[in-house]
Formats: C-alpha cells, sequence, structure tokens
C-alpha cells in the first residue's frame, strides 16, 4: 500500500507541535519590541532573556554567548568573514576549511579570497573524514581562522572536531564549526568542546525556518556583519525574532531529550543501510560509524539519481540526490566528488534523511520500493544490457 | 523545479523503450560521466520509412521523456522529415522544458540524427547533414 514518507530531514524538517505551541503566545501576546522601555518591549525582553538561557543550558555555555542570526547561512557568512577581518589586521590573512563544506562556507571563502585572503581547502578520505596530516600541514601561525563542519548535509560523516580544534588552537587559529546538522544528532557540551564559534539553524531540528544562531565564546571578538542598532550586543543588529527565537529554544530542548533516542534512530538507519547495500552495484557513501543517526546515502550504479528521485516521490517517498541533473550548475554533488567518487557513480547516489517520526513501517516500505524502482530504471539503460551480458550480475 | 504532465508521461510511462535487433541505425550520444547517454535504433524500410524507433536512455526524468517523444514525432514518418526534427520541437510536444533540462532535447534530437548518420553510411550514402553536439558531449 502507498504510504508517504518523508525521508529529507537534512534539507529541512517539519515544526513540532510543542514549538508552534511555544510560538503562538508570542504571536498572539508578546508582540513588543525587547529594545522598547515600555511594558510591551519589557515583557518581549523578559521572554529573550528566558529563550537565551534555555538555549545556554543546553550548551552549558553562557547567554552572552549566543547571537540569534536568521539562518545557518547567515552564521556561516559572520563567523567567516568577520573573525576573517578582524584578524587580518593582525596580519592573519589564511583560512583552512575543507572540499565537503555547505555552500554557505565554500562561497564565503571564495568570497573572501577576492578580498585577498588564501584559503586552504583540505580534502577529505573515501569515507569523508578530513585528512588530519593535511590539515595540520595547512594550519600556520598566518592562519586566522579553520572552519570545518561538524558533520557534513550529503554523507552524514561526522568530522573530529575536538582534535581539530586542538590544532587550531596550538597555532593560534580561531576554531569555527558549522554544526547544522549535527545538531540534535550529537550531544554538544560548549563547557568542554574547545570551539571558539559554532552555527546552527532552526529548522534542522523542528523549529521554522529564518532562524539561525552563532555561539561566539567569550573573549573571542569579530567584525560585525549586520550593522544597525544595540540588538544582539551591539553585535547583530535588527529587532529579534522573538516569536522564533522561543520556538528554537523549545527545539534545543527537546532535540536534547531526544539525544536518549539516538540509538533507536540509528537502528533504523542501520536497516535501511543493510538492505539498500544489498543491492547489486551499490554502496554506502561516507562513513559506516561516525555517522548522523539519520543519515543514509548509498550510490548505486548504472543509476541516474533524479529519475530515481521522481520514481520514490511518486511513490510517495521524498529524499535527495547527488546527481548533477537535479542541480541547476549541472555538475554532480562536491561532497561526493572530494571522497573520490566518480563522476558517474556520483550521479546515482540517493540521500535518505530520517528522523525520530519515522517509523519501522515507514523504513520498510522504503525498503520494498527502492528495489523495483532500481530493476526498473537499469532495464532502461544502453549500459546495462552489456553489464548482463558480461555476466558480471 | 517542476516538470509539465506530460513529461511525467512520458517519464512514468514511456514510449518505444527497447531495442531492435536487426536495427537499419542505430545512434549512441552522452555518456555516463555526465549523466545522460541515450542509444537510438531505427527500423527503416526500402521506401525510406521510419516503421520501428526504439530507445534505451540513461539519464534523468528529461532525458528519458526527450527520447520517448522523439520515438513517437519520428515513428512512421520518412527519415527525411526524421531529420526536420528540432529539439524545440521535442520540447513543445512535451508542453516545454525546465531551462536546465533542455540540453536533455538537444541530445534527443542528435541522437536522432546519429542513428541516420549510421543508417546512410551502412545504405553508402553520404551523410550530408550536420549533428549539433549537446553541451554534455565532451
Amino acid at each position: 500500500m502507498k504510504r508517504f514518507v518523508y525521508a529529507d530531514n537534512a534539507a529541512t524538517t517539519p515544526v513540532s507541535r510543542e514549538v508552534i505551541a511555544e510560538m503562538t503566545p508570542v504571536f498572539e501576546s508578546f508582540w513588543g519590541n525587547p529594545s522598547s522601555l515600555h511594558a510591551k518591549g519589557r515583557e518581549a525582553k523578559a521572554i529573550l532573556d528566558s529563550a537565551r538561557a534555555r538555549i545556554a543550558k543546553v550548551f552549558s555555555c553562557q547567554p552572552s554567548e549566543i547571537y540569534f542570526t536568521s539562518c545557518g547561512s547567515e552564521s556561516d557568512n559572520w563567523a567567516i568573514k568577520g573573525a576573517a577581518r578582524r584578524l587580518a589586521k593582525k596580519g592573519k590573512t589564511h583560512i583552512v576549511t575543507s572540499a565537503i563544506e555547505h555552500p554557505a562556507v565554500l562561497n564565503t571563502c571564495y568570497a573572501l579570497e577576492k578580498e585577498g585572503f588564501t584559503v586552504s581547502f583540505i580534502g577529505v578520505d573515501e569515507f569523508g573524514t578530513v585528512k588530519m596530516d593535511e590539515l595540520e600541514a595547512a594550519v600556520t601561525d598566518k592562519t586566522a581562522i579553520v572552519a570545518i563542519m561538524y558533520a557534513n548535509n550529503e554523507i552524514g560523516t561526522i568530522q573530529p572536531i575536538e582534535k581539530i580544534a586542538e590544532i587550531a588552537h596550538a597555532k593560534g587559529a580561531l576554531m569555527f564549526t558549522d554544526a547544522v546538522q549535527a545538531v540534535g544528532n550529537v550531544d554538544i557540551d560548549l563547557s568542554k568542546l574547545k570551539v571558539d564559534m559554532l552555527a546552527l539553524s532552526g529548522h534542522k531540528l523542528h523549529a521554522p525556518k529564518g532562524i539561525g544562531m552563532l555561539y561566539i565564546r567569550k573573549g573571542v571578538v569579530i567584525d560585525n556583519l549586520v550593522d544597525g542598532g544595540g540588538q544582539e550586543s551591539r553585535k547583530r543588529a535588527g529587532t529579534e525574532n522573538l516569536p522564533y527565537i522561543v520556538g528554537l529554544a523549545k527545539a534545543l530542548e527537546v532535540a536534547k531529550e531526544k539525544l536518549a533516542d539516538i540509538p533507536e534512530l540509528e537502528r533504523k538507519r542501520d536497516r535501511l543501510i543493510e538492505a539498500l547495500t544489498k543491492l547489486p552495484y551499490s554502496k554506502l557513501n561516507g562513513h559506516r560509524t561516525e555517522r548522523l543517526a539519520g543519515n543514509v546515502n548509498v550510490g548505486f550504479e548504472f543509476i541516474e539519481g533524479e529519475s530515481m528521485l521522481l520514481w520514490l516521490d511518486i511513490s510517495g517517498i521524498c529524499c535527495s540526490t547527488g546527481s548533477a541533473c537535479s542541480s541547476a550548475s549541472l555538475e554532480p554533488s562536491h561532497v561526493l566528488l572530494a571522497c573520490g567518487v566518480p563522476h558517474e557513480k556520483a550521479h546515482g547516489s540517493v540521500r535518505l534523511s530520517i528522523s525520530h517520526e519515522t517509523t519501522d513501517e515507514d523504513i520498510d516500505y522504503i525498503i520494498e520500493t527502492l528495489p523495483p524502482i532500481v530493476e526498473k530504471l537499469r532495464n532502461m539503460i544502453p549500459l546495462w544490457e552489456e553489464v548482463v551480458k558480461s555476466g558480471k550480475v | 523545479m517542476q516538470y509539465s504532465e506530460k513529461v511525467m508521461d512520458h517519464f512514468m510511462s514511456p514510449r518505444n523503450v527497447g531495442e531492435i535487433e536487426d536495427a537499419s541505425g542505430v545512434g549512441t550520444v552522452g555518456n555516463a560521466k555526465c549523466g545522460d547517454i541515450m542509444k537510438m535504433y531505427l527500423k527503416i524500410d526500402d521506401n525510406g520509412i521510419i516503421t520501428d524507433c526504439k530507445f534505451k536512455t540513461f539519464g534523468c526524468g528529461a532525458a528519458i521523456a526527450t527520447s520517448s517523444m522523439a520515438t513517437e514525432l519520428i515513428k512512421g514518418h520518412t527519415v527525411e522529415e526524421a531529420l526536420k526534427l528540432t529539439n524545440s520541437a521535442v520540447v513543445e510536444a512535451l508542453d516545454g522544458l525546465p531551462p536546465v533540462k533542455v540540453h536533455c532535447s538537444v541530445l534527443a534530437e542528435e541522437a536522432v540524427k546519429t542513428a541516420i548518420a549510421d543508417y546512410y553510411q551502412k545504405i553508402g550514402k553520404p551523410v550530408d547533414f550536420e549533428i549539433e553536439k549537446s553541451d554534455h558531449e565532451e
């Protein structure tokens, strides 16, 4: 029987009921401007302060270290541009990042190259883990900032962030991590994890789109990206998006509670990985164990990802692909290419990102639905005859 | 990105998928690296009429739909008529394609012409037409 299975949680998540419930009174009643001195403003300010304190508790950091932004991309831009421009005044004009970062980081680095900065894009191994020797060699006393994502959005590989931070700090560079995908999957305790900045986004964890956050460790000073009024300690201007900030606080609290259910999510993920990689000419992309709990990314040879995605969509399954045909650039996933996956195989990758809401019946449905689609598409391609004739199947 | 109903129809129920064993002409275009390969088979009778046409395609939804539509547009027509098939005629017949997918229709036109060129070579006729290459060729 046809079902609807949303398996694209790495793209975005539905806003949860508890988050909506928490935001609704802020829309309806507490609409004041937190900067206003009157009653409506003071009421809003109290809610803002409370949300910040709640988030600080989730991460074991200080409320004053939390800055609200509009999204993950803004946080990435601010952290890297702000740090680079500030530290350039001290002669630090070098940035270290990885080849598999999100476009918000990569394109920020390209923009800074145009401003005169030099950028080292560190490669990854076949599982998507940053090459530590290459990283260690790249970081020098000229390095302003090391920007490495906590976990990759496409293949789910989790990076050894603590070790990377040690390398950065040993040379006096700032350590920034884009944790947009990791938050909610990994327990992040900022009293222990020695990163200087960390970016996250609300809509990846059941808060709405349009709210992000940047953690900036006390004592770390970076240039502003948005100048204006005195909001966010004069560092990020703009009237606070109070309902979404409250929604983010709730979403982070819930995500922290649900860390206890991560083993259960991993069990469902592993069911999918095992079933899909049993199919002929299929291979798991990313790391087998150092992997986000909800991420499944499988490459199918002799399959073009977009046609697979369309059939899955017709069957009620929402997912995504690293195929060039799904992108405006007609280039396959830069992440898969960096992992050494050849072009022709990168086209056939499918990412299924499940959540705590995904049931075993949903997993069963994917496992039943996907193999006949693979067979149908392979039977339609010219190469397949040769593969069958050569007796490889 | 949204495909038209016609594109989805030809993607879900492609016409003329398969091979012709004793084809009069066969054309393969595109490459796996770019994610698109089309193989077009033509059966042409003594009067120069395409009596049968089949295809096999590795590619995205638009690649499959344009292959399917191209076979429908040339089947039962003469070789001369098939040579007049343009990529824009394929796009029009499919009620349009998203701009990034227009190259798929170029590939379909190229596949038909390459198959006809193969047929000309087989019957010893000079190939007196040019084949516009899609941007998928390296």
